[in-house]
């Protein structure tokens, strides 16, 4: 009986450390492999220069249309989803409403978080149908501010939460209204965790494909107006995948290893930056 | 400036000092009552947002609605657009045989290691090890796609499809149908990889959550760690944990391009998991650059678009509400 036990427990600790170092393994070997495929295909041209003519058929150019549009559409987007997650999620942690209508529009947020994004550029595309706009920068920064949100609101609210509330009630008591303590108190505290939540929605939208297909097209220009379509990295990353020739299929591994080294990179500045301003925190 | 003054230096202008004191705080007030407005609507508006994604795509999908029935949408198999026809079948099938490989493959090992990492690990570790999952939650879509395309397909083409086929090949669900690795398989190991981190990060959250009084109830009695961990603590977390899988299974339902690249899109209902299949969303994907020259296809895909918000939010809302539940409890 106590062997049996025993058994058990070494079998059942066994699997468990397996399967993290599985999880972990996997991490390890996608980069792994967009790295040792990615890096070889990697050159100057490719980051400096725009498609040429034949480029798609193994000819040179490169990627700066995708590089800069992506960084466009995933900054106009962000800039655009602040304006409304920073209100909501204020408003959500500070102001008094009904429970009620919290609780739908925390349901409704989650649900935002779940939808899938091709359903996003399914819904972007039928807008912009009934506004009679035409696949554009615009657009694409529209649909992916859209995708943004919820993560956004769900981060901030997060970070306005950690705030004590004797801070929030003393500033009250010196007679403050809700707005100049929003702006002054509880923005300056939540900053590192705001800074993380908005870092994280513009990885989530440089990396997305799905809804950026339907609504900003794609194009070998670089993104000089808002109503024309935009090219973005993960777009030119399926295109050229998609090619038969094996040097253009290179040059979509070395595309990859650019959105990787952008998305992780955003992910770790926000882990550096949120422990940096943490020093300056009341807590 | 003037009445910041005025309040700063009551003894200049004194005959003004209590109407501007009184005009100070009327703006501040006011300005308050604008900005509480204003967010009100934002936060209105948050909660519309929803209902706006059903109705949006309801109104684009309602021509194909009038002219097919329903049942002839969902349980047809013929798919041939130029000619009218519209048979979601083979790709509600794809659908739902590549999550239900990839929930098969992935919810194992996340659920043991969301129970490592909750139950078993030191806090400092484990503080060490979140991040890395995270990380994996914010790899994007494409870069799965790329690495099911150039490490699992070759592997599945020629080590597990051969050796698989040689064990099992008697049943037709194992037979090697299909000479390249691309198919419901590929798909369904790519998507499992995806949706490891979400579920790990919400089991673990939910089995954190068990009071440690239970655990500590339990050892007293003498129940062995595994014993504790199998009998008190998963079991009182046992509702959490299913929506844990629950959101798993709706973020595979969803996900695009990766499986797009790996999954091999042919139209057709998949008997054998080598077998190519055809997603839903891989269909809407694909088909953006001709549908708008074939009379009825966007409302087709637009349909397509809501079967998957409708199954999404069924499953979203389900586990929101069990995951609210525990918390409040």
């Amino acid at each position: 009986m106590k062997i049996k036990r025993k058994l058990t427990e070494f079998l059942v600790n066994s699997l468990m450390v397996l399967s993290t170092l599985f999880v972990v393994g996997c991490l390890l070997l996608i980069l792994g492999t967009v790295i040792r495929r990615g890096l070889p295909a990697l050159d100057l041209a490719m980051l400096t220069q725009i498609p040429q003519g034949g480029y798609y058929l193994g000819k040179e150019g490169g990627i700066l249309n995708a590089i800069l549009g992506s960084l466009c559409l995933a900054g106009g987007a962000t800039v655009f989803s602040i304006l409304f997650s920073l209100p909501v999620s204020i408003y959500l942690q500070l102001y008094p409403s009904s429970p009620t209508t919290r609780n739908w529009i925390h349901l409704s947020l989650d649900v935002l978080w779940g939808i899938p994004s091709i359903v996003y550029g399914a819904f972007g595309f039928s807008l912009m149908l009934f506004l009679g706009m035409r696949a554009s920068l615009l657009g694409g920064i529209i649909v992916l501010a859209l995708l943004e949100f919820p993560i956004m609101v769900r981060g901030m609210e997060e970070a306005i939460h950690m705030i004590p509330v004797e801070l929030i009630e003393s500033s009250y008591a010196l007679g403050a209204t809700r707005l100049e303590t929003s702006l002054r108190v509880v923005i300056k505290q939540a900053f590192p965790g705001l800074v993380t939540a908005v870092l994280l929605a513009t990885g989530r939208a440089i990396g997305d494909a799905a809804s950026v297909l339907f609504t900003s097209g794609y194009t070998d220009q670089l993104p000089y107006s808002l109503l024309r379509p935009a090219a973005s990295l993960p777009l030119a990353i399926f295109f050229q995948l998609n090619t038969p020739f094996p040097a253009v299929q290179d040059r979509a591994y070395a595309a990859a290893l650019v959105l990787t080294v952008i998305v992780l990179g955003l992910s770790i500045i926000s882990r550096l930056l949120s422990a940096r301003f943490n020093k300056n925190i009341i807590r | 400036m003037k009445p910041v003054k005025i309040i700063l230096l009551p003894w200049i202008g004194k005959k003004q000092k209590p109407a501007s004191r009184d005009l100070v705080r009327r703006t501040r007030s006011s300005r308050d009552r604008a900005s509480r407005v204003s967010m009100r609507i934002l936060a209105v508006f948050t909660g519309v947002l929803v209902p706006a994604f059903v109705i949006i795509l309801f109104l684009r999908a309602r021509p194909i609605l009038e002219s097919h029935s329903l049942l002839t949408l969902l349980f047809s198999s013929s798919w041939r657009p130029t000619q009218g026809e519209f048979g979601f079948l083979p790709f509600i099938t794809g659908t739902l045989a590549v999550t239900m490989v990839a929930m098969i493959i992935g919810v194992p090992p996340s659920l043991l290691t969301a129970i490592y990492l909750a139950e078993y690990l030191h806090p400092r570790i484990r503080s060490l090890l979140m991040p890395i999952i995270d990380l994996l939650a914010g790899i994007p879509s494409v870069i799965y796609g790329i690495w099911g395309v150039l490490t699992i397909v070759p592997f599945i083409q020629h080590t597990l499809m051969p050796a698989v086929n040689g064990w099992l090949g008697f049943s037709p669900l194992f037979r090697a149908t299909n000479p390249t690795g691309y198919g419901v398989l590929a798909g369904g190991i790519v998507l499992a990889v995806m949706v490891f981190p979400i579920i790990i990060a919400v089991a673990e959250e939910v089995i954190r959550t068990v009071p440690l009084g239970l655990r500590e109830a339990s050892w007293a009695l003498g129940a062995s760690k595994w014993e504790t961990t199998s009998r008190v603590v998963l079991r009182k977390s046992f509702p959490g944990v299913m929506a844990a899988v629950l959101l798993g299974f709706s973020r595979a339902f969803g996900e695009t391009m990766a499986v797009l690249m790996v999954v091999g899109n042919v139209a057709q209902v998949p008997r054998s998991i080598f077998d190519p299949a055809y997603p839903l969303t891989a269909l809407i994907a694909n088909s953006y650059g001709e549908m708008m020259s074939i009379p009825l296809y966007d409302a087709a895909l637009m349909g397509a678009a809501l079967i998957l918000l409708l199954v999404v939010i069924l499953f979203n809302l389900a586990s929101r509400l069990v995951l609210e539940r525990i918390k409040y409890s």
